[in-house]
């Protein structure tokens, strides 16, 4: 490692991350990858308007057509074009396991100070109820949950069957189960933390301990939920991808990765690239967010010993 | 330890009953009523028909009430009749039960008997050749969707080389052709873990090689593979046998993607197809005998690990 040649040059610890960051390449290539697909889906709209092209346009007379300068990437059963639903879908799959990942690294936050920080008995409860949800089959609770019909508990039919309604039910469905890899590491990290002198100088001050764990604790354990939450963006993206595909997530006519193969199944005999295409996206984003992840995990831990 | 054992066992017990309750509230939330689509099966059946019929099932009584009657019911071996199949569920889950677990033995046995050789390969020297490449299988192996992965599989065994049957199970064939069936699905199950318990025992193999004991080991003279085999491994083998057993409810109740894809009778396709099919009683039992594994194979690995680990004393472990 290069630290001893710099040790007497003044260097900041950000510097230090950042360039043990950059040493992963692939870390490296994945966030760039990343950014890539953000832009490009973000982007849709204004290339859709640059083909001149209706992403949502059906035209039966052109179904299954190859590549042309008109359709890049061909179209698909209804005659829509693909690269332009990769796009849109990609726009959704994003978005829901962004917001999903957010939401899930909130409440694994919240959950991970206060059993860290409180200690005692709300500890062992908190944890024992992360224990368990992990130990819980996640896959059928997912798709149960996902068919649940939100009218019988009372709510009215456009609130529980609308496609926004869907689409931010699934998040919460996700987020409800996502949370736990964060709430662990933030546990561990707030138990060093508030042995600190700045934890205990605030206690002595008299600091309410909601003031100690938002404004003394909060800050100084954002490095493992920024870790843990990178690193479970792979799986989130993994759980709306089946779930969209078995029709229980993002439903048509909105796209998503995982639902423009839902019927994959007759298609691989005839039209593969319909398939390859957004599953090979899908792919292609979890393995750049589980690469960032690991980049992350050894950037910020200075223990992972490297080379 | 009896204590130990016990105290895990109640834990596990009202962790199910937890979850009986929840799963069925859930399934009580499935679209659709099973007497609706009694009546709207049967043109005999008039309004008063359904109404009559729920007053005889108990469907108008309270939630808390239906439950504990299911419960009790359930507790005497009853979990009542499945609607698509006109069976009683036990009769039906138990073969499905069967074909899972050797979907899921077979996996498993592939998993590890892949998974150490990679690890160990890996972890002789980090950041070689050799372990950049396993490290790089590692990641996609994580990374890939298990339901492309399968569709992958499918193109190019089934329908581009035409070797193997693209899923569901042989009618006749004997052995050989419920063989050539279980390929596929096997591999697509056994890919993901693979992966997972590569990377974990590299990643402890290597953590254990930079202890003092392994440095005394090889200033004594032992071989390197003696070294690796011998000293760090067995010391790594402790956390690795943990995550492995943990994992295995998760690689049961995630087969259900695999058997889905296949077309393969277990219990994961059983929960699918009863959820879509608003089998309500089927759904149940299959979610919480999934649930019931799950948990044991937990226990399991976390008592295995107080077993192996002389240093984690049972009181200790209970906190």
């Amino acid at each position: 490692m290069s630290d001893a040649a710099t040790l007497g040059v003044h260097t900041s610890l950000t510097r230090m991350m950042m360039r043990r960051f950059l040493e992963h390449r692939l870390a490296v290539v994945g966030g760039v990858v990343l950014v890539l697909l953000c832009g490009l889906c973000a982007g849709a709209p204004l290339l859709e308007a640059a083909l001149g092209l209706d992403a949502t346009e059906v035209d039966l007379f052109a179904r299954f057509e190859g590549p042309s300068a008109a359709h890049w990437l061909g179209t698909d059963e209804l005659g829509r074009d693909v690269f332009l639903r990769l796009l849109y879908g990609g726009r959704v799959s994003l978005f829901v396991a962004l917001t999903a990942a957010l939401a899930a690294a909130v409440i694994g936050t919240a959950i991970g100070i206060l059993a860290g920080y409180r200690g005692g008995w709300a500890d062992a409860l908190l944890m024992r109820l992360t224990d368990t949800v992990i130990a819980l089959p996640l896959l059928p609770l997912l798709i149960v949950l996902a068919k649940v019909d939100l009218a019988k508990l009372g709510l009215p039919a456009e609130a529980a069957h609308g496609e926004a309604a869907q689409l931010w039910r699934l998040i919460a469905i996700i987020a409800l189960f996502g949370w736990t890899t964060v709430a662990r590491l933030v546990r561990g990290a707030t138990l060093s933390v508030r042995e600190r002198e700045f934890v205990r100088a605030a206690e002595a001050l008299g600091a309410r301990s909601t003031r100690i764990m938002l404004v003394h604790i909060l800050p100084n354990v954002m490095t493992p939920v920024i870790v843990a939450t990178t690193l479970s963006m792979g799986g989130i993206v993994l759980f709306e991808s089946v779930l969209s595909f078995l029709g229980l997530g993002v439903q048509p006519p909105m796209p998503s990765w995982g639902n423009m193969m839902t019927g994959a199944h007759e298609l691989i005999w005839s039209h593969a690239e319909l398939v390859l295409y957004p599953g090979g996206l899908i792919f292609l984003t979890v393995i750049a967010f589980n690469f960032l992840g690991d980049g992350l995990q050894d950037a910020f831990d200075p223990r992972a010993a490297r080379r | 330890m009896t204590a130990y054992v016990t105290h895990r066992l109640l834990q596990t017990l009202v962790v199910l009953l937890l979850m009986s309750v929840a799963v069925y509230g859930l399934i009580w939330l499935m679209p659709g009523d099973p007497i609706d689509l009694m009546v709207s099966a049967n043109p005999d059946l008039t309004a008063a028909d359904g109404a009559r019929l729920r007053a005889l099932y108990g469907l108008d009584r309270p939630f808390a009430e239906r439950y504990l009657a299911w419960l009790q019911a359930a507790l005497g071996g009853d979990l009542g009749y499945s609607r698509q199949y006109a069976r009683p569920v036990l009769e039906i889950v138990g073969p499905r039960m069967a074909n899972t677990l050797i979907l899921v033995g077979l996996s498993f046995v592939a998993s590890v008997a892949l998974a150490f050789p990679l690890g160990l390969i890996a972890a002789r020297r980090p950041y070689s050749a050799a372990d950049n490449a396993v490290n790089l299988f590692c990641f996609a192996g994580i990374s890939i969707p298990p339901f492309w992965l399968a569709l992958l599989l499918i193109m190019a065994f089934s329908v581009g080389l035409g070797w193997l049957p693209a899923g569901g199970v042989p009618a006749e064939g004997g052995l050989g052709a419920e063989a050539a069936h279980l390929v596929l699905p096997v591999a697509t199950l056994t890919l993901g873990s693979v992966a997972a318990y590569a990377r974990f025992i590299r990643g402890e193999t290597i953590a254990a090689l930079r202890l003092d004991f392994v440095r005394t080991a090889q200033a004594k003279g032992a071989t390197p593979w003696r070294v690796l085999t011998r000293h760090a491994l067995r010391n790594a083998l402790i956390p690795v046998v943990t995550v492995i057993g943990l994992h295995f409810g998760t690689v049961f109740s995630g087969a259900l993607i695999t058997e889905t894809m296949f077309a393969y009778p277990g219990m994961g396709k059983l929960i699918y197809d009863s959820i879509m099919g608003n089998d309500f009683n089927l759904a149940l039992a299959g979610l919480l005998l999934v649930t019931l594994i799950t948990l044991l194979s937990n226990l399991a690995a976390d008592l295995l690990y107080v077993r192996l680990d002389p240093r984690v004393n049972y009181e200790g472990a209970r906190t």
